[in-house]
This record gives C-alpha cells, sequence and structure tokens, in this order.
C-alpha cells in the first residue's frame, strides 16, 4: 500500500507525541525554574510579589550570602558548612553502605555456612521496615548510646537497612560459578579472590548503587532533623527546615531571596549527579529493585 | 548458594559482623522496644510505666481523629499513586515512540528524582502561596476560593500535587525500561496485527507492563505512605494544625511534640505491619517477575 502512494502524507502523530513529552518536561522543569529565578531577587521584592517571572539583580548577592553568611542562632553556620555535613552523609552513607552491604553479600553468596539461611531472614527482615516507621524507638536508641549530635549516629543507623545486601547478593549470584573455582584452583584465596577478582568485577554495579545511595543520603531530612540539634552538623536539606522557622518566628521580612538560593545550591550536586552519571543511574535503580 | 563455596569458619562470621551489629544496634533493639512500649503507659513527666495490654490500640481505633487521619492517608495515597503512575506511563509510552530527541526528553523526565521532597515542598509554598502563589491565582481564576494552610482541601491538594510531580521519575524511569524490554518481534507483529496504536497499546503493551505496573505500585504506595513526609512538614511549616497529615506524620507529631510514647509505638507498630503486609506481597511479586523474564 505505501508503494502506491507517491508522497507521504503529513502525520499529526508524532506532533501529538512530542506535545505531551514537551508538556511533561516543562511541568518538571518549570517549578526549579521559578525558584531560581526567584532567587535572584530582593527578600523585599519576594514577600510582595512572590515568584518571579524574570531575573533579578540579586543573583550573586544572595548567592553569596546563602553560602558565607553566618546565620542560625548560634551564628555559627553557613552555607559552605551545610553543604560540607551533606556530603560527608551523602558519601559517608554510600560508602559505609556499599563496604558492609559487600561484605556481607559476599559471605552469604561464597562460603557454606550452616546460618546462612538465618542470617539471610535476619538481614532482609530490615527491608520492611523503614526508618520512618520506628522514627522514635531509634532515636531514644541513639540517645541512650550518646551518639546524638554526632556524625556517626547521623550515618550509621541509616545503613541498618538491607538494600545494599540485597542488590550484591542478586549480582553476586549472576556471576559465572567457574570463576570462584577457577582462582580456588590456582590457589587464591577467599580475601584474595575478593578483592582481586570480584571487586573489580563488580565496578559498574559499585558505581551504580552509589549514585542511589548518594542520593538518598543527601536527601534525608527526618532523621538528621531529630539527631542534629547541634547547627555545625546541619545539612543542607535540614537546613531548609531552619529556613521556614525562621519565616515563622521572625518578625521581619523572611530571608526568601538567600533561602531559595540555599535550596537551589541543596538540590545541584544530586542532580548533576543524575544527570551526567544516567546510564548507570537507571541500571542501578532498576536493577535494585530498590 | 553457590557450589564452589568456601569452606572457612571465622572469615564469612567476620564479613556477616559489621551488617549483623549495625542491624541488631539499630534496627531490632528499636522495633523491639517500639513493640514493647506499644504496651505501656508511659508517665508523661518520664517516671516509669505501666503495663496497659492493647488500651493504646483501642485508644486508636476509637479516637475519631486517628480515624480520619488514617482515611486521609488511603485517600492521598490512593490518589498519589494514580496520578504518578498514569503520568508517568503516559510520558514511558511517547518517550519510547519517538525518535528524535529521546534521549533529551528522558533526561528532563528523571532528573527530578534528585531533588530532596523538603526542597520540593519549599518550592510549593511559594507555588501555592495564599497571596502571591501562581498556582493559587490559576484555581482562583477558575473560581475556587483556593487557600492554603487554611482550607483542609487546599492543603490536600498542594501536598498531593507536589508528591505526584516528586515521583514521576521513579515511574517513568521502571516503565521506560518495562517498555524497551518488550521484545522486537513482539512489537512488530502487533504492529502487522493492529494499525490503531491505541487499541495496540491497550491489548500488547499494557498486559506485558503488568508485572512492572504492580511493582510499581507498592513502590508509589510506600512512597506515599513515607517518602512524603518531608513535603508535608515542608508545606505545612512544621505546624499541621487543622490541615490534613499522613499516619507516618502522626507518629511523629504524637512521639515527639506530644510525648505520648505509648500511642505512637502502637502507630509505628500499626505502620509495621501494614508495610509486612504490603513487603510479603512485593517479594511474591518480585518473584514472578523473575521467573518469567
Amino acid at each position: 500500500m505505501a508503494r502506491t502512494q507517491t508522497r507521504k502524507p503529513f502525520r499529526w502523530a508524532p506532533v501529538f507525541d512530542h506535545t505531551i513529552l514537551i508538556l511533561g518536561a516543562l511541568f518538571m522543569l518549570v517549578p526549579v525554574v521559578l525558584a531560581f529565578i526567584t532567587s535572584s531577587h530582593s527578600a523585599v521584592q519576594i514577600a510582595r510579589e512572590g515568584i518571579m517571572f524574570t531575573p533579578g539583580s540579586h543573583l550573586g548577592e544572595n548567592y553569596s550570602k546563602a553560602l558565607f553568611e553566618k546565620g542560625g542562632f548560634t551564628a555559627t553556620i553557613d552555607g559552605m558548612v551545610m553543604l560540607k555535613n551533606s556530603l560527608i552523609l551523602g558519601l559517608g552513607f554510600a560508602i559505609g553502605k556499599i563496604i558492609i552491604s559487600m561484605m556481607a553479600a559476599y559471605a552469604l553468596v561464597y562460603f557454606r555456612l550452616r546460618f546462612a539461611t538465618f542470617a539471610f531472614w535476619i538481614i532482609f527482615t530490615t527491608l520492611l521496615l523503614p526508618l520512618e516507621v520506628r522514627i522514635l524507638p531509634s532515636y531514644e536508641a541513639i540517645q541512650r548510646l550518646d551518639l546524638a549530635n554526632t556524625y556517626t549516629g547521623l550515618i550509621v543507623p541509616l545503613i541498618a537497612s538491607a538494600t545494599g545486601t540485597f542488590f550484591f547478593r542478586q549480582f553476586f549470584r549472576s556471576v559465572p560459578e567457574e570463576l570462584a573455582e577457577a582462582a580456588r584452583i590456582d590457589g587464591a584465596g577467599p580475601v584474595k579472590f575478593f578483592i582481586d577478582i570480584l571487586v573489580p568485577l563488580s565496578q559498574t554495579m559499585i558505581a551504580a548503587i552509589f549514585i542511589i545511595m548518594f542520593v538518598f543520603g543527601w536527601n534525608q531530612y527526618l532523621w538528621p532533623t531529630l539527631i542534629t540539634t547541634d547547627e555545625g552538623l546541619f545539612t543542607l536539606v535540614r537546613g531548609i527546615k531552619q529556613i521556614y522557622q525562621t519565616m515563622i518566628d521572625a518578625n521581619s521580612i523572611p530571608e526568601y531571596g538567600q533561602a531559595l538560593a540555599l535550596a537551589i545550591i541543596a538540590m545541584l550536586p544530586p542532580v548533576l549527579i543524575v544527570i551526567f552519571f544516567q546510564s548507570w543511574f537507571v541500571k542501578g535503580l532498576t536493577e535494585s529493585d530498590k | 548458594m553457590k557450589r564452589a563455596g568456601f569452606t572457612s569458619i571465622w572469615l564469612p562470621v567476620a564479613l556477616l559482623l559489621p551488617q549483623l551489629s549495625i542491624i541488631a544496634i539499630f534496627f531490632y533493639w528499636p522495633a523491639g522496644w517500639a513493640v514493647q512500649s506499644s504496651f505501656y503507659l508511659q508517665d508523661p513527666f518520664g517516671f516509669g510505666s505501666t503495663f496497659v495490654g492493647f488500651e493504646n490500640y483501642t485508644d486508636l481505633t476509637a479516637n475519631s481523629e486517628y480515624m480520619r487521619i488514617a482515611w486521609f492517608t488511603v485517600v492521598f495515597t490512593a490518589l498519589v499513586t494514580f496520578f504518578s503512575l498514569s503520568i508517568a506511563l503516559l510520558l514511558a509510552v511517547k518517550a519510547d515512540k519517538v525518535i528524535r530527541g529521546a534521549k533529551s526528553y528522558r533526561t528532563l523526565l528523571m532528573w527530578v528524582y534528585a531533588v530532596a521532597p523538603p526542597v520540593a515542598g519549599f518550592m510549593g509554598i511559594m507555588l501555592f502561596h495564599q497571596h502571591t502563589g501562581p498556582i493559587t491565582d490559576f484555581f482562583k481564576a477558575l473560581g475556587w476560593d483556593y487557600k492554603i494552610l487554611v482550607d483542609y482541601n487546599s492543603t490536600a491538594t498542594a501536598f498531593i500535587i507536589v508528591s505526584v510531580w516528586k515521583q514521576i521519575p521513579v515511574n517513568f524511569i521502571f516503565f521506560l525500561s518495562g517498555l524497551q524490554s518488550i521484545p522486537r518481534a513482539v512489537r512488530e507483529a502487533a504492529m502487522i496485527d493492529n494499525r490503531s496504536g491505541v487499541r495496540r497499546f491497550w491489548d500488547i503493551t499494557f498486559p506485558l507492563l503488568a508485572p512492572t505496573g504492580f511493582f510499581l505500585l507498592i513502590i508509589n504506595i510506600t512512597y506515599a505512605l513515607f517518602d512524603t513526609f518531608g513535603i508535608i512538614d515542608t508545606l505545612v511549616k512544621g505546624e499541621p494544625g487543622n490541615n490534613p497529615m499522613t499516619l507516618v506524620y502522626k507518629v511523629y507529631m504524637d512521639g515527639f511534640r506530644g510525648n505520648d510514647l505509648g500511642g505512637s509505638s502502637a502507630q509505628s507498630v500499626i505502620l509495621m505491619v501494614l508495610v509486612l503486609v504490603l513487603t510479603v506481597f512485593q517479594f511474591r511479586l518480585i518473584e514472578r517477575r523473575i521467573h518469567y523474564s
């Protein structure tokens, strides 16, 4: 039938498809673009007119204030401190989780253990209960261990779930069995096999899970809010709460411009990582089955 | 289990030890403690506690405010799940179909994954602001007297829109990867059999995507229940008052603001059971998914 036609008629379907995709992309993009544009205005202007649609002249001022001006009750914390804390939380969580879960997954997959099934269930039950559900008792536990306002108290309880272990277990099981056998015949012990063969083999998987975990750690909100009352340990996302607290309390005009600048700074690192390492990120997300 | 296993005894134990001890201290101890304290009534000044059996639970079911919050949570979860799944599915089907710009669309539709919920909520504060918010203006132009934080439904609408916005990327990524794993031969056969795109979608694509869809259903329910905490806390600016809230938010309010330890623990346990049921359901689905693929 196509042969009888000399000219292709104009097809509307692609136009329709692109329209929907463009609308979807705009829906995702516009709030953040508006927040960015508004962050270039003065606090007075934003308090009066709200979201702005054209760029203002306070961009540099708002961002340098957000990053370098000491604020908070104690006037000791600035954006750079929060940025540092967010990085510590994101990296500490991702790296800690990867190391601990790789070790556990290795033990579960490559060793004949009497209590392997038991250990498996002990670990995987944690998948059932997100931290939000057991938030109050976890908080009590941290208090009793005297770990409030420490990086350990901030990071380690978040690691207490099996997502990473599950992920690496699945991956190790897909690694050909002959590898371990060959290593054994060559006289390589379990430690050597793990470090020299399995870890290099898992590079892509590690990268993928690292991105997911870093974003997860960086974006934590409830736990840091409870555990850190010392402002020197605030993360950027935690800092957002401080901003709206001052919005309620303050008698003066809230620092909207500065607050929006901080929000943009808070989302920039994880967003850039997800965009630039997209294929790893998608792999990590879809293959870990979260 | 691997056949070619190593036979060391102390090594696997040493390898498992960090994971197991973290889990014991920060998971089992707190979780057990929650179950225990859900049967006790804590003295408000912290002097001892008395065993009250199931009283904390029966108090909850008799509490009309708690039931109202439970009902809101159900409606909220259903709406967030429905809208974020269907919008993401539509976008994924289109992104899978177009040839030009496919990569750019993919990036544009997934990057919001990395935005923290409270940051999303903070932008929501500006967009839904009672006097200056553009979305408020839009609703007013439609004839709705939209008043966030004053009117229950207005606040709930803001919760839902921000939560859907934040969840679309995850669903989009999973749907797109589900679509791309449909074999070429199946697609081509469908093209020959059925020229109507809409029919082809409902007859072929949709059933093939069903496993992904079921899996995402659970993911979205847990998201709406737990991960929306940051969005809600930011939108109500930490002072819910008469505004709607979800069950997780209520656990937090009662436990940390109200100092009602027993009641809050009982609520935690109820949520634990809920998640337990959902996860068992999810595990069975994953098993089936692996089985078929």
